[in-house]
């Protein structure tokens, strides 16, 4: 039988805050593998939810459904109040510029340089900006805000990792994004560098007062990162809690998370 | 019945293989005449597949010019026919060898690197990327490029076609001592709009063979970098095929149109 465990968020004020991201219910499968079963959650306003779970469990299926990037098979996703499972194309397209997303292996386009990387999401998004929109003041303040100002001319096959990942997350921040949806920010990097991408995430936060969603199965990240997280086992939210609440919980299943 | 057996998943799999290409196509004819339209982007594919390709195509199309001339010249010479040499050469490059010459080295370089470049952009989440930055990548992929190649194949297809009949007349100047005059006027009195209109026609659809099955081979690539190499494989094969069956169509309709 399935033990779901739900402590209430202790961060202060966090409940009272108003709610930017809901999923009630959701399935997906893919075939006989049923991956989501069911999953719930609520992001807040100016929070850092970690969604932990095992390689596999369905974290980043379920990041793509928020987004639009893959259909849910049943269940409800709210953003800011619109329920994306609803949503046309256009109406889609406009939510999104709502919604960052840095991805795994960063996904800079190859065959551009960092600054058209950097322009290219703004091509459609010229409305956010009342149509007055400086490109390259926008990209200069993107870049410093990751501290690669120097590499605006270099090709992404020029990057290191780390900085690969630091220009993805310029790129998402360059349209402003309320909400932040990462998709294992430090996988691939080293610890001192996955280290500065954790202190960034921090320091862009802070200075944007973004909700950020953060999907990782790296035990580090989280404790530093959260103020809530979940874990996701079996494709349900097994686990809803602190860092330090869910550490001390004796159930195996959730233990197993934690003996890393 | 056990050969059957073996034999039926093959051909289910290339039945609906043929069904989602289809979907595919009715998809870019739906795109192509929707705005926003992306005319940078089909200028620079419009570049990098036409210009890129003029110095395989013109090689290639003057050993062919070379190779037909110097293979055909005994024969025509053992029935007193060189004179018809320039006749029989320009109406069988204009017609026949130079645009399916032209499309099956194009489809070897353009159709390849599309299927594996779109192929890479999908396994490293670039499309993905893509789509959440609002951008259509269907029109912004896809429809430039397909569009690109349908525009620049029969121009490549004339290139071709010139610098053959070229290599044709230098092995007749130098084994027949025919003038550059001689040689080209008898090759244009022999052509008819009948010769030309129908192989211009023909390129067109080559150059949209090419571009489709490399997009949709790349588009929906997985299965990581070992799925790129068989996107851009199997594009080649596919088109390679496709580009006869077009071939065989065009001519047997050329040849009801010659009828009436």
């Amino acid at each position: 039988m399935m033990v779901q465990h739900n402590i209430s968020a202790k961060k202060e004020g966090i409940e009272t805050q108003t709610i930017v991201l809901e999923i009630k219910d959701l399935y997906k499968s893919f075939g006989d593998n049923h991956v989501l079963n069911g999953f719930n959650m609520k992001l807040h306003q100016g929070e850092n939810l970690v969604i932990m779970g095992k390689s596999g469990s369905g974290k980043s299926v379920m990041i793509k459904c928020l987004v639009g990037l893959m259909e849910a098979d049943r269940g409800s996703i709210s953003v800011m109040q619109n329920d994306i499972t609803t949503l046309n194309q256009e109406a889609l397209d406009i939510l999104r510029a709502d919604i960052g997303f840095l991805f795994q292996g960063s996904a800079l386009y190859d065959s551009m340089t960092v600054r058209e990387n950097l322009e290219f999401p703004l091509r459609r998004h010229t409305k956010k900006f009342d149509g007055a929109i400086d490109t390259e003041t926008l990209i200069v303040e993107a870049l410093e805000n990751v501290g690669l100002v120097d590499a605006i001319d270099l090709m992404p096959s020029e990057l290191s990792g780390g900085m690969k990942r630091r220009i993805a997350l310029a790129r998402t921040l360059i349209l402003r994004p309320k909400i932040i949806l990462y998709d294992e920010p430090t996988s691939g990097l080293d610890p001192i560098t996955a280290k500065e991408i954790i202190i960034l995430m921090q320091d862009i936060q802070k200075k944007y007062n973004t909700s950020s969603l953060i999907i990782t199965h790296d035990v580090d990240c989280a404790r530093v990162i959260s103020d809530r997280m979940i874990l996701l086992i079996d494709g349900v939210d097994y686990a809803v809690g602190t860092f330090k609440e869910l550490s001390a919980l004796k159930d195996p299943k959730v233990r197993a998370f934690f003996k890393q | 019945m056990f050969g059957i057996n073996k034999i039926k998943p093959r051909i289910d799999d290339f039945l609906v293989e043929i069904g989602a290409l289809s979907y595919f196509s009715g998809r870019f004819f739906r795109e192509v005449f929707k705005r926003p339209f992306e005319f940078k982007e089909l200028l620079r594919q419009c570049f990098n597949m036409g210009n890129r390709s003029l110095l395989l195509v013109g090689i290639t199309g003057f050993i062919i010019g070379l190779v037909l001339t110097l293979q055909t010249r005994p024969t025509l010479q053992e029935f007193g026919a060189v004179s018809w040499m320039p006749s029989m050469v320009g109406i069988s490059i204009v017609r026949e060898i130079g645009p399916m010459i032209t499309a099956l080295v194009c489809a070897g370089r353009i159709g390849s690197g599309i299927g594996a470049e779109l192929g890479s952009m999908r396994v490293t989440e670039q499309i993905d990327a893509m789509e959440v930055s609002g951008t259509n990548p269907f029109k912004y992929l896809v429809v430039t490029r397909v569009l690109a190649i349908t525009l620049m194949l029969p121009l490549l297809v004339v290139v071709g076609d010139a610098v053959a009949l070229y290599g044709s007349y230098l092995v007749e100047h130098l084994k027949g001592d025919v003038s550059f005059n001689l040689y080209f006027n008898q090759v244009f009195d022999s052509l008819e709009f009948g010769d030309i209109i129908p192989a211009t026609v023909k390129s067109f659809f080559f150059g949209f063979a090419i571009g489709i099955v490399g997009c949709f081979k790349g588009y929906y690539c997985n299965k990581g970098t070992e799925g790129v190499g068989k996107a851009a494989n199997s594009a080649v094969v596919f088109t390679s095929l496709l580009l006869f069956v077009i071939d065989f169509i065009a001519v047997f309709v050329a040849d009801i149109f010659y009828e009436l």
